[in-house]
């Protein structure tokens, strides 16, 4: 008799823990039919505007981002809290994501749960998320206002000549140097050419001071140089046909590999470079003791957090663009630059481009340029940066001839971490250029 | 209730008893299906396939991500990197946290605090311990300035940044994390050997020497077999620290089989290619778990323990 009670407490754990499971397998069913779902409502994106207008139906819209410091993440949330304000009907839900969080959230998100609108880079991973149908085509929704934003930017997050995001930020990578030092070792103007950086270099040694900081834990940095190296060389048109086909032994490539080796024979990095992050990189330049970095707009800010003083170098600090290449084909103007972007998702309701485009309007461009969250890509915000350094760096991408998103964006898979990992091995001295050539062609090869 | 009932029910008994071990075990066991059966078996599937994450597992390649693997020279570094750390523990690490151990188990003014001191390095986290050792160690830092008040400049090295010296480093590092935790273990082994016996073989004539050879040593066995296995295991799945302090760098120098995958995984979105070296590193592991199982520990858990102390 006592033996009953006991096995009907068993049995009812056990159905406890199957109805856990069973819950667990009911959640799914849901979310799977979502999909067929947010059909209609894509369907009905015409009709939309005007509901929204009138205040229709309720609608939220999922909004995941990366701008996790102040004033960036306030700016952001202002600029919901405005577009709620002017449509009642419309909640923006914003979550907030560490960047690598961000990224692995993403990447386990099933395509019926991701987000409306996202941080997104553009380039390869973009391509990827489109391939695999987890973006919505805006195109035609955008085509009355996409002209307002800066156009190589606006490239960056097309595929197949289809939009599917927009850039609220674009910089371009240039030198960032140190006047006082430069003037220290007898350099009067900033190089304009290879031989006239390599000349610098030379004398800034001799003067006593580490000419350039990289990052060889980090990779990216010198990277960035090997990539200007290729473009100056080669031109834009022939990058492009090297990321296109896949086939990376080229005169160009080489090329810039010997100019890479030249350079390393000058001694021209900060002590412990090898095994720096770009943090250790960014410290020495704003401490002053390495005169140069290759960097993008967000430099002065990173140098001036990583120093003693966290002041950074101030007025000495000073922006040109990549030295031209003797004979090579490209262009003083071809650049290299990348930024930030918000992509759309597959479920994106109307609403979510409306407010994109409210997002992508000059108030929040001002804003967030006064800010200095990031160099605005909305025509008419110009003149809302007021720092000379990043005056400079948008010039620099207003008179750009050709951009080349930073490369390990613009492309994906094995080949995106080979362009990082090849590259360090060359200025580290462990690769010829010829090495470093065929290892991206057979990592383009893997896919 | 009473006596008279308790022959009837013997029997369901039996079959009662294994109905309520198979019922508490199961949330345990679902448990452990869900998450660690189920996962490794996806990543066994996944393995066969070249798959960036995103798109339907469509692309079938057969063994290819395994051949692409054991050919890449990065992860064959990574391979030799893994033995290399698991040598270097076995024949420096374990050895020096036995001579400690033997050292505090004596009785001296001090004991306590030194074995507190020697244990407090393992309570750190490996990512605390990375950040810190990698500031010390950057050039013109902590240890270069030391070194040359002492008149040592000479010896200052690239100490992250050397390929051939890199490994040589972060093993010290690891050592230093975890000579504590084998220290630790071993002493409570050593407080488990009766005084008596000791005592026996010195009355015997044996001097100190042989009393820790013949004596203590084979009594210890049981422990510091589970020692060895504990190191061997932490040393190839090494990953946290060397990540925080090179991220395998100079280039691959210091790359590890887990670091591999992680990059192969998280950093460039070939899952199928990182699943598959998941795989290989979970074999690994594996498979050295159930040789040592059946060939060192097997011994120690058959019990009798001092029947094959010799």
């Amino acid at each position: 008799m006592s033996t009953r009670p006991r096995i009907a407490v068993l049995l009812a754990i056990l159905a406890i823990v199957l109805a856990a499971c069973g819950s667990g397998g009911g959640s799914a069913a849901p979310s799977a039919a979502a999909p067929s779902a947010a059909a209609p409502s894509a369907g009905g994106a015409s009709e939309a505007p005007a509901s929204a207008a009138a205040g229709g139906e309720p609608v939220t819209v999922d909004w995941w981002h990366i701008t996790t410091g102040d004033p960036g993440k306030s700016d952001f949330q202002a600029a919901a809290d405005a577009y709620m304000a002017e449509h009642p009907n419309v909640t923006i839900k914003t979550t907030v994501l560490e960047n690598e969080a961000f990224k692995t959230k993403l990447s386990t998100t099933a395509a019926a749960d991701y987000p409306d609108l996202f941080q997104s880079w553009g380039g390869g991973i973009m391509a990827q998320q489109a391939d695999a149908g987890l973006l919505k085509d805006i195109t035609a929704d955008i085509a009355d206002w996409k002209d307002t934003i800066n156009a190589g930017a606006m490239s960056i997050y097309q595929y197949q000549g289809k939009q599917y995001g927009v850039p609220w930020d674009m910089g371009m990578i240039g030198f960032w140097y140190n006047k006082k030092l430069f003037e220290q070792a007898g350099i009067t103007a900033p190089p304009a050419t290879w031989d006239e950086y390599l000349d610098a270099v030379g004398k800034l040694r001799a003067a006593g001071i580490d000419p350039l900081a990289i990052a060889g834990k980090d990779k990216w940095p010198s990277m960035h140089l090997w990539t200007y190296l290729v473009l100056r060389n080669g031109g834009g048109d022939a990058l492009s046909q090297m990321i296109e086909s896949g086939d990376w032994n080229t005169d160009a490539c080489k090329k810039a590999g010997e100019d890479v080796l030249a350079l390393n024979a000058l001694d021209p990095y900060q002590a412990g470079y090898k095994n720096a992050d770009y943090n250790a990189e960014a410290a020495s330049v704003g401490n002053g003791k390495a005169a140069m970095e290759l960097m993008g707009q967000w430099a002065p800010s990173v140098q001036a957090d990583q120093s003693a003083d966290k002041k950074g170098l101030g007025d000495d600090l000073g922006w040109f663009p990549f030295p031209t290449v003797e004979g090579g084909a490209g262009a003083a103007t071809d650049g290299v630059g990348g930024g930030n972007g918000i992509a759309v998702g597959v479920n994106a309701p109307p609403e979510a481009i409306d407010f994109l485009k409210y997002f992508s309007g000059t108030e929040v461009g001002n804003k967030l340029n006064t800010d200095g969250v990031g160099l605005s890509t909305v025509a008419g915000t110009e003149a809302t940066v007021t720092d000379p350094n990043l005056q400079a760096v948008l010039a620099g991408r207003g008179d750009a001839t050709f951009m080349q998103l930073y490369l390990d964006q613009a492309t994906s898979g094995a080949l995106s971490q080979a362009f990082n990992d090849a590259t360090i091995a060359l200025f580290l001295g462990q690769s010829s250029p010829e090495e470093v050539c065929q290892a991206l062609t057979d990592a383009a090869a893997a896919g | 209730m009473t006596a008279i009932s308790r022959p009837s029910r013997s029997r369901p008994a039996v079959s009662t008893r294994w109905l309520t071990i198979g019922l508490f075990v199961l949330p345990a066991l679902v448990l452990y299906a869900v998450f660690v059966i189920l996962p490794v078996l996806q990543a066994m599937q996944y393995s066969l396939y070249k798959w960036n994450g995103l798109t339907p597992l469509t692309d079938f390649v057969g063994l290819q991500n395994y051949v692409t693997a054991f050919g890449n020279k990065a992860f064959q570094t990574s391979i030799g990197n893994n033995v290399l750390v698991v040598v270097l523990s076995l024949f420096i690490q374990i050895p020096f946290s036995l001579t400690l151990a033997v050292l505090l188990n004596r009785r001296f003014r001090g004991r306590a605090i030194l074995r507190l001191l020697f244990f407090l390095p393992y309570v750190l986290s490996e990512a605390v311990t990375g950040i810190v050792f990698t500031l010390m160690l950057q050039p013109d830092s902590v240890l270069d300035t030391s070194l040359k008040t002492v008149g040592l400049e000479g010896l200052i090295q690239d100490w992250l940044g050397d390929s051939t010296l890199v490994m040589v480093t972060l093993f010290v590092i690891i050592s230093w994390k975890y000579f504590g935790f084998h220290m630790i273990i071993m002493l409570a082994g050593l407080q488990g050997i009766p005084r008596e016996l000791e005592e026996a073989a010195l009355i015997d004539g044996a001097d100190r020497r042989q009393s820790f050879r013949y004596v203590t040593l084979p009594l210890l066995g049981p422990t510091i077999r589970v020692s060895v296995f504990l190191s061997i295991i932490g040393a190839l799945q090494l990953f946290d620290m060397v990540w925080v302090m090179t991220a395998g760098g100079p280039i691959n120098a210091s790359s590890t089989m887990a670091i591999a995958m992680f990059k192969a995984g998280f950093r460039s979105n070939q899952f199928g290619y990182g699943s598959a070296l998941a795989v290989i590193l979970f074999l690994c592991c594996l498979v050295v778990a159930l040789l040592y199982q059946r060939f060192v520990l097997r011994r120690d858990t058959e019990g009798a323990i001092t029947a094959y102390g010799g």
